[in-house]
């Protein structure tokens, strides 16, 4: 239960850093494809620098969880043709709706209802995936 | 405190995103919002369809109340935290978008042409939201991940894939921005 509110609480920060950034705004999202902003990418960059510095301390200095457990990274599977497939098409289609899978619920929370389209056609998007993905290259 | 209710710069969103990372390594989760799309499938019953979906979704609840949490956020910070809506886009920018029809660009948050209510009953709305969602999906699952799988926490951890898949997000971005606007506005 305690952990359940910790992930929630987290979730509202997310979405509230999300909507005020304007990272959900599909203007923003135009005009970083347009390279007409250091915004988004000011957003991502330092994002990116203090996640590199974070997840290497936590290696270097085996840091645990809150709950005393390991923290384990994962390593992504190797490989190039999903990623890059994958990666256009998700491209093509973060530049069309101007949302991506977190700031599409924020979306719908700020009440731009149209945004259901989006998430509702994801889901469909996810299980033509989950269909097909046998005969797709990877 | 008034900063809080003008939109945050990029020097304090960033920092913000990589703390939500951290915040949720170290309640021993990982920050990658596309895979709760998969967990919806997977409650929806499209296990009976594709072994894809055949896992147990309720070890996934975690990430599904972080994105209820995500919504909650959403409203908060558009009822109580935001006084002007309109997005400071790049007069230039303004300028194109005007050009290709968007004639609320720099004066609201999301193009009222693509998301008022309106977008329901007009055909090109309908086919722009439905087709930019069905990318979404399914990109990011073949990707293995979005912008927070792949761009924050696999580069963070230094991971090569997500290089190359956000070398992909911003081809295909760039592709869409660059090359299909100008034929369907």
């Amino acid at each position: 239960m305690a952990r359940t509110v910790i992930y929630l609480l987290i979730g509202i920060v997310f979405g509230i850093t999300m909507f005020k950034s304007e990272a959900a705004s599909w203007f923003r999202i135009y005009e970083m494809f347009k390279f007409q902003s250091f915004h988004m990418y000011g957003i991502i960059g330092s994002a990116l620098v203090i996640g590199i510095i974070v997840i290497q301390a936590i290696k270097r200095f085996k840091i645990k969880s809150i709950y005393n457990e390991d923290i384990k990274f994962i390593p992504k599977d190797k490989g190039i043709t999903r990623y890059l497939a994958g990666g256009i098409i998700f491209g093509l289609g973060w530049a069309l709706a101007g949302a991506c899978p977190g700031p599409m619920f924020t979306l719908l929370g700020a009440g731009f209802l149209p945004i259901l389209i989006v998430i509702f056609f994801a889901i469909v998007g996810t299980y033509i995936y989950g269909v097909i993905k046998d005969k797709l290259p990877h | 405190m008034n900063w809080i209710f003008e939109p945050w710069p990029w020097y304090v969103s960033g920092p913000m995103i990589a703390l939500i990372m951290f915040l949720l390594i170290m309640v021993g989760k990982n920050f990658g919002m596309s895979s709760n799309l998969r967990t919806m499938c997977a409650l929806c019953g499209a296990g009976k369809h594709s072994d894809f979906f055949k896992f147990d979704w309720k070890s996934q609840k975690w990430n599904l109340m972080v994105v209820l949490g995500a919504i909650i956020g959403g409203f908060i910070a558009s009822h109580y935290l935001t006084n002007d809506f309109a997005v400071n886009i790049n007069p230039d920018t303004i300028t194109e978008l005007n050009t290709l029809g968007f004639k609320s660009a720099g004066k609201s948050y999301l193009p009222i042409e693509l998301f008022d209510a309106d977008a329901f009953t007009d055909i090109k709305s309908l086919l722009i939201l439905s087709i930019g969602g069905l990318l979404v999906g399914f990109g990011t699952r073949y990707a293995g991940g979005c912008t927070s799988g792949h761009a924050i926490s696999g580069l963070s951890n230094l991971q090569l894939p997500s290089l190359i898949a956000v070398m992909g997000f911003f081809i295909g971005g760039l592709v869409m921005i660059h090359f299909i606007f100008p034929l369907i506005f």
